[in-house]
């Protein structure tokens, strides 16, 4: 058992539903019991979408368990089948009907239904919804593509892709989707099929004519990918196109890959991100300190755009994808740090406490741990809520996705004039230090350096009662990895004086709680048992050097 | 002395009582009752809810409120894995760490509910016992419950029954002699507590205690003094297990509306010997202030025809409320679960010939909602977007629990929610 705040993936048959919602004409019926209709929340609430996902649940109840689920799964399909007429169908269970092992696939293949069925095996105590998308999308391309010569070629002068991986309650896929077909098109390419977003059985079955595939999003559509290219021997591309760079990059690959010759389309490249980052109004943002956290496509490109085109030092990176984790690892020793794999809430808000970071670029779940904390927060990746998926155009991808990245990001961090103030003047009643930014509205600050150094002290406390820093009621969250911290417990912490504890108060709130990390370190390296005035600026000296 | 007459006159020529009801199976488009503890987290602020379940359940639960930023969540999912299914954890010591993690984190937490759900029910952990040996180990600090939470077994609000129903043993006894009790059983917004509670002291019922409490140490004492009077129509369990401890049942229509309201407040006057006088003077003033506000809202809603999805059990005191007071038309009601002796009184009250549906098969009742092209239909969420884009005007249901929806001066409000999408049809039209 895991104890678990927060997910930040549903179970695998969620990631079955994002494939058949997002696509026409097919149909999943789903063994599930009562309840698990929540589900069509996400696509008509949360993504908006104005027609119901092209689901039936059986919805089994405890009395039809002494009974026969499998006839109830088989009355379900027949109906689904007779009243939505699709061109293919799915069947699948989902985690209860798991445990009671009725066989959808072979039940329905006794009904005989006149269109392809595929049958989804979902292991729903071992993989998540990611996992389902790509399974799901995998077996449909499997089961329905056609061999090149079983169909009809378009003949164009032109290259030709297909575009694979957006799907339905995907991170801004319907944007990044606009954004990528109209940089392929200008530079002259044909696209063959978009897929699982809004493609037909019909579609799926034509894949093969197209010379290449670009991969949007591997977490989902790599393992068709994989597939195709050794059924097809179509190749696909690896880079993402998030950021400046990594846009540039992406157009040379897709020119290599169609023949084609990428100046053209660079020349015309327009990006508004690259020189408002140049621009001395962005001059504060060096080294800003940030965590980047998601699914690994997300974090490992917004790591990239985060050290290379925002100037910010990237102190923590992570993934919750773990059949991406080595992605995420490589990425990670760019940064010199060590890449978090884990899916665990609760390690991952113990991270950043540890890492104080100013800036976390996360999921939804991160807004949590950033409000605990009270660091400034951007949303990167899914899973997100409702507010991201926002009406106004807002890709992630291309030249537009790199402007919408740079306001997104820089949103929630303090401005200069007010950072450069506060940093000058103290006490002010409206301005103050543990004021959040008075461009979004003002407010307190939960934070502040306690937070972080909780997780310095909080071995201590039980073994020192001469520890005069309180650790706050309300965060106690390193006590969940005792574990792992547990080999400080015999170091006794330096204490603060009255006069140093004051000066640490003048330190801005973004950079308090590593000052007092690091003054503690240099504190305890040195074997000082009194912090003073004199040791912060010491170790602030110190620190500065090296 | 656990008999008591209904004294309300209202007069119903036959109403609903024997009407028949349609009772259909098939797919059923409700939530499942994991969903109350989103509300019953935030009314017992020291509770603390751990599912026992499966990823869907916590994906469920933080799909429902995850849109809210939480520093400090009063609710988590222990999720059941293929080591506990395979039997290699045993699952009682797995539990153990599990809440044991979960407490030193919340040390504040005073009553911790281990709460079941279909993997849990279905591999048949035995969380009840778990609970007992949780509560033995911290016993100086916080009580552990557990109910069961899943969507094989109920619907919907029914969880919050199974809730309460699982706080009912461990209620101290009253004395024998005790003098009789008010408890109003079901959650209610803290400030229609409030004004019930003004209401019951102008009459001059002093003892009234609420249920659940706002706080887990707040434990109110039953015994044969105590007299239910319930303020939501889905507690059956709740209220069965406070009457085996000797409480008796006032039986009411429920707090809906001004008439609702009424007979609602006049069943616990009855029964606390309330003179005619003071209860009239008590209601006086705020049945004025709700006639006044429902006046308006009845100029939008008067004639108008509506469809009730089920979802909450709520529908046929709406529908009710919404016929006799507001003039709706009511094309079908449809409800999870018909509890026929706690309806009683609300069927008597509907119009005669009205359809009633009980259960669900969400796509012939589709069929019969277009059928009939209603002028509002209540549903859920995963309905109401999809209907709107049909052109239909819905009332997404999950509000009316969302929602200080009971008592007088709430009647103007629960009506505005049902102009509000007529209106804002009207206005983005025009």
């Amino acid at each position: 058992m895991q104890l678990t705040l927060w997910t930040y993936e549903g179970p695998p048959h969620v990631g079955a539903m994002r494939i058949a919602t997002a696509m026409e004409d097919v149909h999943y019926v789903l063994h599930a019991p009562q309840g698990d209709t929540y589900a069509d929340l996400l696509f008509t609430m949360i993504e908006r979408l104005q027609k119901r996902p092209p689901v039936t649940y059986t919805t089994f109840q405890a009395r039809d368990l002494g009974g026969d689920t499998a006839e109830l799964f088989k009355t379900a399909a027949r109906e689904a089948f007779e009243r939505f007429s699709p061109k293919a169908m799915l069947v699948g269970a989902s985690c209860t009907a798991e445990l009671i092992q009725d066989d959808p696939g072979g039940l329905c293949k006794a009904l005989n239904l006149p269109v392809p069925v595929v049958a989804l095996e979902l292991p729903s105590y071992q993989r998540k919804e990611n996992w389902g998308a790509s399974e799901t999308f995998y077996q449909l391309v499997r089961n329905l593509a056609l061999p090149a010569d079983q169909i009809e070629k378009t003949q164009s002068s032109k290259p030709r892709c297909n575009i694979l991986g957006p799907a339905a309650l995907g991170f801004r896929h319907r944007d990044d989707l606009t954004e990528i077909r109209k940089l392929l098109t200008d530079m002259g390419v044909e696209i063959n099929v978009v897929a699982p977003l809004s493609a037909t059985p019909a579609d799926l079955a034509r894949l093969a004519d197209a010379q290449f595939n670009v991969v949007l999003y591997p977490e989902i559509a790599n393992l068709s990918a994989q597939w195709l290219q050794r059924q097809f021997g179509q190749a696909f591309t690896k880079t993402i196109p998030i950021g400046t760079t990594a846009t540039r990059n992406f157009v040379r690959e897709v020119a290599q890959l169609a023949g084609l010759d990428p100046e053209v389309a660079l020349s015309k490249a327009e990006s508004r991100a690259a020189w408002y980052a140049r621009s001395v109004d962005s001059t504060y943002l060096t080294n800003k300190r940030v965590f980047v956290f998601g699914d690994a496509t997300h974090a490992v490109a917004a790591a990239k755009v985060a050290a290379e085109e925002m100037g910010f030092t990237v102190v923590g990176i992570g993934t919750y994808s773990r059949e991406f984790a080595r992605e995420v690892r490589e990425a990670a020793k760019l940064y010199g740090v060590e890449a978090l794999i884990s899916d665990d809430y609760l390690e991952i808000e113990a991270r950043i406490a540890e890492l104080n970071p100013e800036l976390v670029l996360g999921t939804q779940m991160e807004r949590h741990i950033a409000k605990r904390l009270g660091v400034p927060c951007a949303v990167i990746s899914a899973p997100v809520h409702v507010q991201d998926f926002p009406a106004r155009y807002s890709p992630q991808m291309g030249f537009e996705g790199a402007n919408v990245l740079f306001d997104t990001w820089v949103h929630p961090l303090m401005m200069g004039l007010e950072e450069h103030l506060i940093g000058m003047f103290r006490g002010d009643s409206e301005f103050h230090e543990d004021a959040a930014p008075s461009h979004l509205g003002g407010g307190v600050h939960v934070q502040t350096a306690q937070a972080a150094s909780a997780v310095a002290t909080f071995a201590s406390t039980s073994t020192s009662a001469s520890a005069s820093t309180p650790v706050p009621e309300q965060i106690n969250a390193p006590a969940l990895n005792q574990g792992a911290s547990q080999t400080n417990a015999s170091i006794l912490i330096a204490a603060w004086d009255a006069g140093a504890e004051k000066e640490l108060k003048k330190i801005p709130f973004f950079v308090r709680g590593k000052a007092r990390r690091n003054t503690e370190k240099y504190a305890i390296e040195r074997g000082v048992t009194l912090i003073t005035t004199e040791t912060l600026y010491e170790s602030k000296a110190y620190y500065s050097q090296s | 002395m656990s008999v008591v007459s209904f004294p309300v006159p209202v007069t119903t020529a036959g109403g609903c009582s024997d009407a028949p009801v349609l009772r259909e199976r098939g797919q059923h488009e409700v939530f499942c009752v994991l969903t109350g503890i989103i509300w019953l987290h935030r009314k017992i602020q020291d509770a603390f809810f751990l599912v026992v379940g499966s990823r869907t359940c916590a994906h469920l639960i933080q799909s429902a409120a995850g849109v809210m930023i939480f520093a400090e969540p009063r609710f988590a999912t222990a999720i059941i894995d293929e080591r506990d299914l395979a039997g290699l954890s045993d699952a009682n010591t797995e539990l153990d760490r599990v809440v044991n993690q979960l407490l030193a984190r919340r040390p504040e937490i005073k009553l911790l509910f281990l709460v079941g759900s279909c993997p849990s029910e279905v591999i048949k952990l035995d969380l009840s016992r778990a609970a007992s040996r949780l509560s033995a180990q911290h016993a100086s600090n916080v009580r552990v419950l557990n109910y069961s939470g899943s969507g094989i077994e109920t619907t919907f609000t029914q969880g919050e029954d199974a809730c309460l129903a699982s706080m009912v043993p461990v209620l101290p006894t009253a004395d024998v002699n005790a003098a009789q009790e008010l408890l109003v059983v079901g959650t209610l917004a803290d400030v229609v507590e409030d004004q019930f509670l003004r209401i019951f002291h102008q009459m001059g019922i002093e003892r009234v205690r609420f249920f659940p409490p706002r706080r887990a140490d707040d434990q109110v004492a039953i015994g044969p003094g105590t007299r239910l009077l319930l303020a939501q129509p889905f507690l059956a369990d709740t209220a069965k297990a406070l009457q085996a401890r000797g409480a008796s049942l006032l039986p009411a229509p429920f707090p809906l509306g001004i008439e609702g309201t009424t007979a609602w407040l006049q069943s616990a006057a009855t029964a606390f010997g309330v003179a005619k006088e003071r209860f009239d003077a008590a209601v006086a003033a705020p049945t004025a202030r709700a006639t006044a506000s429902l006046s308006r809202a009845k100029l939008h809603l008067e004639g108008k025809s509506i469809f009730f999805f089920p979802d909450s059990q709520l529908e046929i005191p709406l529908a009710r409320f919404l016929s006799r007071e507001l003039g709706m038309k009511l094309l079908e009601v449809g409800t999870p679960y018909l509890h026929r002796q706690h309806m009683a009184m609300e069927l008597a009250m509907l119009p005669e010939g009205t359809f009633l549906s009980e259960g669900q098969h969400v796509e012939k009742q589709l069929d019969r909602c277009r059928a009939l092209h209603p002028d509002m239909v209540v549903c859920g969420l995963g309905l109401a977007n999809p209907l709107e884009s049909e052109g239909m005007t819905t009332k997404w249901a999950i509000e009316l629990v969302f929602t200080p929806i009971q008592g007088f001066d709430q009647a103007g409000d629960l009506a505005e929610l049902f102009t509000r999408p007529l209106v804002r049809r009207m206005r983005l039209a025009a």
